[in-house]
């Protein structure tokens, strides 16, 4: 689980995040959602670390990130893995020697035992026969699974994903999205999704921070998401129509639920 | 004021650089791969320019002597001197500042750009240390045998040149850069091209880690590193000459 505690980021004069408090679950696809330039991939990056927070605390399982020195920081990034949004890949390695990477850094294994590993992150996001492609070769849907395989190949307790189906065409993001939550559920581990794609959030929205303009506005899941009364909300499901005709039916199906 | 911001910034991002790292295997892999695309890759151009310019400084010198009170033979002193004293070292430095320089920044700052010095930082990689120690050894090690290669290369653009156009004759060439010949000059001149090399990787790399935005801002930093590192060049030959000399 992690705790984030009244946490503030302004860049300059500017206030990116205002004040977010809230709680992420272990064994969920906890989701952040917002419209671009909200402030999703900063409060991530805070959360993570790459970015300082201001003032606020960050408590992963109780550890507050926030006062940790360089050396205790390390230590708990190695329990981390990210899914950057453009994938992030090395592109000076091949797609196995991304995935081998953090493995020949940080693990005491064996070169059998590392290529074990590596082949099993490989297989579990079903990349097949491009191990020894370089990520400039192979599509924007393979690049975000290799760097899904890349990023829990270390056993990670925490996942990150920065709009991980941003530029994928809805059928490949659906199944990012499913990967991303099979993966959750599997390796019972807390997992943080950004977003702005309505379908991610109702494929596996099961808590969900709405934020706007650095403000967090409204928590929830993914069945309570269509019957909100928060005006920011409605304007940011709604943009889309197709939306507005499902809640129509859910309403018509169970009206006493109004 | 703005010096200032980048110089403190600079130096801190050499502290990191020169912290620990975290496995040596990793970091020797690398140095060697380093080697190869900065160094070797480098000796076909310093062959070519320096052959090219040995030559060309060969006439230069021939003349600018035509007086028969001059002895020949000074034209091969001549290039032998300028060579080892400020081509081979400084005006190489400025050229391999444009190559390797411009290849440093660009190569870093794409990574920046695009999130993966950010994903090893999430590792828990000191990103500054893994991308920059390897580049910054890599260059310093090489970078006395370019030099050497360049005056070796300049002083055979000369035998070539000189007697081909009868500005001087082989014999007198080769008895003129043997003449009078100072060892210092080649201690000196190393001492230039390590500190060279140091800059050429170190601000380059500044440059690249730091940039913000896209392709467009790593072009911008790439230029703006050359441009920087042109200039420290010219301001160490300057404190170094006085120095040394
Ligand atoms: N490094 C930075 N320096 C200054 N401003 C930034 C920086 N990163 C993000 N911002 C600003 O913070 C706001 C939120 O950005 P971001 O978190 O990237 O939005 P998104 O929700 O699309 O991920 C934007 O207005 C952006 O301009
Ligand atoms: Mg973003």
């Amino acid at each position: 689980m992690i705790e984030v505690k009244n946490v503030y980021k302004s860049f300059d004069q500017k206030e990116v995040l205002k004040n977010i408090s809230t709680l992420f679950y272990k064994g969920k696809t906890n989701l952040i959602i917002g419209r671009s330039g909200s402030g999703k991939t900063v409060l991530l990056k805070a959360i993570v670390g790459l970015h300082e927070v201001d003032s606020g605390e960050i408590l992963y399982d109780g550890r507050d990130f926030t006062r940790m020195g360089q050396k205790e920081r390390k230590g708990l990034r190695r329990e981390m893995g990210m899914v950057f949004q453009g994938g992030a890949l090395f592109d000076s390695m091949t797609v196995e020697e991304n995935v081998r990477f953090p493995l020949d850094m940080f693990s005491e294994m064996s070169i059998a035992e590392k290529q074990k590993q590596v082949d099993f992150c490989l297989d579990r996001v079903n990349i097949k026969g491009a191990h020894q492609l370089y990520p400039s070769e192979i599509s924007g849907g393979m690049q975000k699974r290799v760097a899904i395989a890349r990023a829990i190949s270390l056993n990670p307790k925490y996942l990150f994903c920065d709009e991980p189906n941003s530029g994928l065409d809805p059928e490949t993001a659906l199944l990012i999205d499913d990967l991303i939550h099979d993966i959750t559920l599997d390796l019972d581990i807390t997992t943080i999704i950004n977003t702005h794609d309505m379908n991610s959030v109702m494929e596996i929205g099961e808590q969900i921070l709405f934020i706007s303009e650095g403000e967090m506005c409204w928590t929830g899941n993914k069945e309570e998401i269509l019957d909100t009364e928060n005006q920011k909300l409605q304007e940011f499901v709604f943009a889309n129509k197709q939306y507005q005709q499902v809640r129509d039916e859910k309403r018509r199906n169970n009206p006493e639920k109004i | 004021m703005k010096f200032f911001f980048h110089a403190g910034q600079y130096f801190s991002l050499l502290y990191r650089v020169f912290s620990k790292p975290e496995k040596h295997r990793m970091y020797f892999t690398k140095i060697f791969t380093e080697i190869e695309s900065l160094g070797i890759n480098s000796v076909g151009i310093v062959a070519i320019i320096s052959i090219f310019m040995g030559g060309i400084m060969t006439l230069q010198v021939a003349y600018n002597m035509e007086n028969p009170i001059f002895p020949t033979y000074l034209v091969g002193l001549g290039n032998r001197d300028t060579l080892i004293l400020e081509f081979s070292s400084t005006i190489m430095g400025l050229i391999m500042a444009g190559k390797i320089g411009s290849n440093i920044t660009s190569e870093i700052g794409s990574m920046k750009v695009t999130e993966q010095i950010d994903s090893l930082e999430i590792m828990g990689v000191n990103s500054a240390a893994y991308l920059i120690l390897p580049k910054i050894i890599a260059v310093v090690c090489i970078f006395p045998f370019l030099f050497i290669l360049s005056v070796f290369f300049g002083l055979i653009g000369g035998l070539i040149v000189g007697p081909a156009v009868g500005a001087v004759t082989a014999a007198d060439y080769l008895n003129g850069i043997q003449y009078l010949f100072v060892p210092y000059y080649v201690t000196y001149s190393i001492i230039k091209t390590l500190c060279f090399g140091f800059l050429i990787a170190t601000i380059p790399a500044y440059f690249g880690y730091f940039v913000e935005g896209g392709a467009f801002e790593v072009g911008a930093a790439s230029t703006k590193a050359v441009v920087n590192t042109n200039i420290m060049i010219l301001v160490f030959d300057l404190i170094l000459t006085q120095l040394l000399l």
